[in-house]
Formats: structure tokens, sequence, C-alpha cells
């Protein structure tokens, strides 16, 4: 009996994670996925016909937007690894005392709605707002220079608004980084950057590959910033697919979208992880 | 050895840090010359300074005020890359995501030597410290005395001038610290390479070293080879430090022959070796002797300078040696060692009357400068 119930425990421990999993994650899933190979429309209702051409003609419609997704998120990562390792090593490294203080401060602004969020950077970036009215006044840039409704205000936005999602995971590696192997290095005659080419950066990369998911797969599959920052040449599959679920109604379209979208971030993540060598890079930041 | 300059020498050391708001002073003046190709250990209990004293030598930390010399250069201020000291650390810290051979690699890369000539030299070092075969390997995939080697591989490869331990062999269990200790000792002769050990185990530090600076509390106590700091340990602290010892104390009644005499009765009395009028008749003296060096018997000794009475009060028999506590007619307590001869039967048991005799030899004044 006593070994009966040692022998169940695991399965009742994760029996509230499992139904929640089920619930909310495997039937949604389940339910797309055969939306998306139906036909039909809201009126007359949707029947499972198998219809595969909703895949391709999903995908031959829409790839300029899938494409630019892609793009725009591969940007606003490179951009937030870029901004955000020197901030991630400077708390990690130099933060002392105050460190849980200077990342309350980077998750502050998850306390303002995302939308919210994305408005006020609305103004900020407007042609008259905070950024360009002095640069105008000043006379460094013209006065039809314009940000918003471009490309690179939709990366902006992107980028600041899941700048946290790649703080959080680099601080972790970076702290983890046993200072005692840092001073070893200086001791074997490695000066700053040696030190920090050789030995903090390879162990800091856990974090970054943790970072990039974590800020590819959300900004990927954004649809916000585009929608209040870009402009019409700035649609992002996001926003096609929630124009398509929630004003076309064209639940098909929607769903095969969504699938190839989750499918294509999934096969781009196992990838990524084969080229790192995730074992290795789980081992280091198991250490 | 043509190099007559210390390989290592600390002038007026302090170093002082601030936490909460409060000074603490680490190491409070510790001034030391340690020889070219010496074995020189830092002995002492815990917190007392010995690895803030050895990161000032790496140039880790800088001191609050004194200087560091290698050499006979100035280094303080010189960062531990710009230093030809390397250091081996206690938890090791390898680099854990390198392989044994980039580990010990890592120096003469950044040396920026010769390909062939790294890989040459890394194999030689495996070959010391006889990890032939294991370079693939990551360190964790290395036992305790494995990391160990390679730590200590990694630093020696860069033939420094002088190498660092920081109690190194703290985190080995007995039986493979014992024959590290051996091995250490062995790579310090091939090597000749100058190395400075931190330890808190007195056994460790007494076996291994040429010389050794017994620390307490910021300060140096002492600095002498095993044999003086064990036979003559300059201070109380250290005389409680190493090993057992008995102390005595008294008044001096007279000044022989450099010699002060501290009568404590009829036929009782103890004599130790005193600097010419350092000691007067009529002061105080405190002196230690080693529990080995004193000699236990049932009636008054003849011909010794050194005799006092006491009552047995323990008897602790440990097979080759008996240990018997006393409590000497001056109210002392003392320990005294007798090695179990094959004829001899027990000497005393508890609440006897005995004597206790020595050689003035082997009393050591406390204070008195060496
Ligand atoms: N960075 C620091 N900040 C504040 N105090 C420190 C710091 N480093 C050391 N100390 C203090 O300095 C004193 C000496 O420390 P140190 O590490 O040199 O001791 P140790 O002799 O090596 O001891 P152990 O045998 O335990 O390693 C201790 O009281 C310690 O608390
Ligand atoms: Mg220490």
């Amino acid at each position: 009996m006593q070994r009966l119930r040692a022998k169940l425990a695991p399965y009742f421990l994760i029996l509230p994670g499992g139904l929640w999993l089920a619930i909310f994650f495997i039937i949604p899933t389940v339910t797309m996925l055969s939306f998306s190979l139906m036909t039909g429309n809201e009126a007359d209702g949707y029947q499972l016909t198998w219809h595969f051409q909703n895949y391709t003609d999903a995908l031959s419609t829409y790839w300029p937007q899938f494409l630019r997704s892609l793009e725009y998120g591969a940007a606003a990562t490179i951009l937030g690894i870029a901004l955000s390792y020197p901030i991630a090593y400077w708390i990690a490294f130099k933060g002392g005392k105050r460190k849980s203080t200077y990342l309350f401060l980077v998750l502050l602004p998850f306390f303002v709605s995302f939308v919210l969020r994305t408005i006020s950077w609305q103004f900020f970036l407007s042609d008259n707002g905070l950024l360009l009215s002095p640069l105008k006044s000043m006379g460094l840039v013209s006065q039809d220079f314009h940000i918003l409704q471009t490309t690179v205000a939709v990366v902006l936005g992107l980028t600041y608004n899941y700048l946290p999602f790649i703080v959080l995971p680099l601080y972790v590696a970076l702290e983890r980084v046993d200072p005692r192997v840092v001073e070893a290095s200086s001791d074997l005659y490695a000066g700053r950057i040696a030190t920090f080419t050789k030995v903090i950066f390879p162990l800091s990369l856990p974090g970054v590959f943790a970072g990039v998911i974590m800020n590819f797969v959300p900004a990927a599959s954004d649809y916000v910033n585009a929608e209040i920052l870009g402009g019409p040449n700035n649609t992002m599959i996001g926003s096609i697919i929630q124009d398509q679920a929630l004003h076309v109604r064209d639940y098909p379209t929607a769903t095969a979208l969504s699938t190839v979208l989750m499918g294509g971030l999934l096969v781009g993540i196992f990838l990524y992880a084969r080229a790192l060598g995730t074992e290795d890079v789980l081992e280091a930041a198991a250490r | 050895m043509t190099d007559t300059l210390p390989a290592i020498e600390l002038v007026g050391i302090v170093k002082s840090f601030t936490s909460h708001g409060e000074i603490v002073q680490a190491v409070k003046g510790v001034d030391m010359k340690i020889a070219e190709g010496e074995f020189f250990s830092m002995l002492g209990p815990s917190g007392c300074g010995k690895t803030t004293t050895m990161r000032m030598i790496a140039g880790f930390d800088e001191p609050t005020a004194g200087e560091v010399y290698l050499h006979g250069n100035n280094v303080t201020g010189v960062p531990p890359n710009k230093r030809d000291v390397n250091m081996v650390f206690q938890s090791y810290a390898l680099f854990p995501h390198m392989s044994v051979f980039e580990n010990i690699a890592f120096g003469l890369n950044r040396k920026g030597i010769a390909k062939d000539e790294v890989t040459r030299r890394v194999g030689e070092m495996l070959d010391i410290v006889d990890l032939g075969g294991r370079e693939k390997r990551k360190p964790k995939e290395l036992s305790g005395g494995q990391q160990q080697r390679v730590a200590l591989a990694r630093a020696l490869v860069n033939k420094p001038r002088a190498l660092l331990l920081d109690e190194p062999l703290a985190a080995l269990d007995l039986k493979l610290r014992q024959a590290m200790q051996v091995e250490l000792k062995r790579i310090q002769r091939e090597v000749g390479i100058t190395f400075v050990f931190v330890t808190h185990d007195q056994g460790e530090a007494l076996t291994m070293s040429d010389r050794i600076a017994v620390m307490s509390n910021g300060v140096v106590e002492q600095l002498g080879t095993p044999r003086e700091i064990y036979e003559r340990p300059a201070t109380k602290f250290v005389a409680g430090f190493i090993g057992t010892s008995n102390l005595l104390s008294g008044t001096v009644s007279e000044v022989i022959d450099g010699h002060a005499v501290i009568a404590y009765g009829p036929e009782e009395r103890v004599l130790v070796a005193v600097q010419n009028g350092q000691v007067i008749a009529g002061s105080e003296v405190e002196l230690t002797v080693r529990p080995e060096k004193m000699e236990l018997s049932a009636n008054a000794p003849h011909g010794t300078d050194c005799a006092v009475r006491g009552t047995v009060t323990e008897v602790v028999y440990l097979g080759t040696s008996t240990n018997y506590n006393v409590r000497t007619s001056s109210g002392a307590d003392v320990v005294v060692f007798t090695q179990n001869a094959t004829s001899a039967d027990d000497l005393a048991v508890r609440g006897d009357s005995i004597w206790l005799s020595w050689e003035p030899r082997h009393s050591y004044a406390i204070g008195a400068p060496s």
C-alpha cells in the first residue's frame, strides 16, 4: 500500500498541471488543427473535409507577411540582445546590493498594459513627439522626417516591448558565472576583452539562447506593434490572423495561418537548438 | 641560487574592508619575505586573513596600505594578468565549458605561444599530474582529486615564478589529501617554483613547508621553519595552535648564565633560557614545554635542572603511547606523552603523586625574541 502510494504520488502531483494543460492547451490546439482543414462559412457552419488547400491558399496569399514577421522578429531580437546584454551584465556584475531594485526597474513597464505602452510609444515617436520635435527644432532632421508608420517604428516597438524577456534570462546566466572563474581567467593572463570573449560570454550562452527564444517567438507573432506603430506596408502575420479570425471570420484561413506560424516557429526553435548544441547549452545552464 | 632577491616580499601590508558600514581590518600590517624556490605556508585559523593576503599577492585585491614586491619589482596596483604568479583556487575555479586540455592551455594561449609548443607543454604537464588520456574530458567528468590536479596543471604550465595555492587540498578526503601532499612536494621539487601554500591544517603545514608563517587575527604571530615553530613557539597563540603545548608560569627567583630560574618549592625548579637583561629576578615569566619532552617518574629525578611535582588526574592509553594529564604543585594542568616501550609497565595511575622532569633546552620563554 505504502509502495503503491509512493508510486502514484508523482501522478497526483502532475494532475492539476496536467489538467490545465489538457483543457487550455491540447484541446484548443486540436480544435485549431481541425478547423484548419474545414470548409464552410459562418452562416452555414463548417465541415471537416480535410481541405489541405486551406494551407496552400493561405500561404500563397500571405507569404510576404510571414516573411516580414520573421524579419521583424529577427531584427527585434538582434537589437534586443545588443541592448540587453550590457544591461544584464551591469546588473549581474556591478549591481551590488541593489540588484533586485534594478531588476524591478527592468520589469516596471510590465505593470502598464501592453497596448498602452505601445500607444505611448506612438506619442513618443510621432512626428511632433518627444523624440522628433526637439531634433526638428534644432534642425538636426528635416521637417518632413518621420518614424511612425515605418519598419523602424515597428522594430523599435517590438524591441522595447520584449526587452525584459531577454534581460531576465541573460541576467540569470550571468549571475551564475562563478566570480572565481573570472578571476582565474585574469590570473591566467587574460585581459578584460579575452576574459569576456573566452569565459564570460560562452558561460552566458544558455541565457542568450533562452533570451532569443523568449524574444523571437512572441515578437514574430506580435500584431499590436505593427497595428499601432506601423503603416499599411508593415502588416505582420499576427494582424492577418487576428483580422481573419475576428473580422472576416474565415476560421479555416485563420487557423491554417496560425498552424503554419506555430509549426514554423517550433521547427525553427528545434533547428536552432540543434545548431547551438542544446545539450551543451542546457548542461552549462544546469551547473 | 644567483637571484638573491626574495621571490615575494610584503611590506607593511594592511587591508580593510567596509562591510555594513563598518571597517573591518582583515590584514593588519604583514611583512614577509619568501625566498626563491621555497615551499612557504601560511597557517592560521579561519578568518585570520590568509586568503586576503594571498589575493593581494595575486593582484585580485589591492592593499589599503603597504607594498607587494615580486622579484624586487613593486607590483602594487598591477592587475593580476600582468603578474608572473598563478593561483590555484580553493574551489579550483576550472572553466566549466572547456576540456581539460583547453583549461590547461588557457594561459599559454593568452600569452600567444605557438600552437605546437602549447600542445607539447600541455602534454608534458598532463604527464606530471598523471592525467594523460583525459585531456578531452570536461571538468565535471573528473573526480575531485583529478580536478584539483587540472587546477594545478593549469597554473604550473605557465612556469610562473611563484604559485599561490589557497587550501588546495581542503575539499579532498583524508587519503587523497595525503597522496596529494606527497604529490605536491614532488612537483614542487621537480619544477623548482616558489610555492605559497595556505592551509589551516597544522600537520599539513609542518610536513610540507620549508618555512611557515603562523597568522592570527590579521598579523603574523611567528615566521620560521616547522621545527622552530613547533619546538619554540614565540607566542602563546602559536604554542596553543600548533600541537599540544604545556604552559607554565612563575616568578623568577634569579638569573644565572642566561637562564631564569623559577623555584616552586624544595627541589622543584624550572630553568628557561632568556636573553641577557630581558628578565630580572622578581619578574613573571611564561614558558612552554612540549608534552613528549617531559618525563614522568615516581621518585625525585637526579641530575635534571627542571623538575616539578604533580598529581596524575587522567591516564589515556593509546596503544603505542600513553598520555598522562597532570596537575602540578603550582596548579598548572599539563599533558605528558610517553612511548609504551616493551618492558614498561604503567608508570602511574590516577591519583598518584609523581615528578615531571625535562632538560632546560626544552623549555621556551614565551614572548622572548628568537
Ligand atoms: N570582501 C570582503 N568584505 C568584507 N570582509 C571581508 C572580505 N573578505 C574577507 N573579509 C574578512 O576578512 C577576514 C579575513 O578573511 P580571509 O578570507 O582572508 O580569511 P582566511 O584566513 O582565508 O580564512 P579561511 O581559513 O576561513 O579561508 C575575515 O574576517 C573576513 O570576514
Ligand atoms: Mg581562506
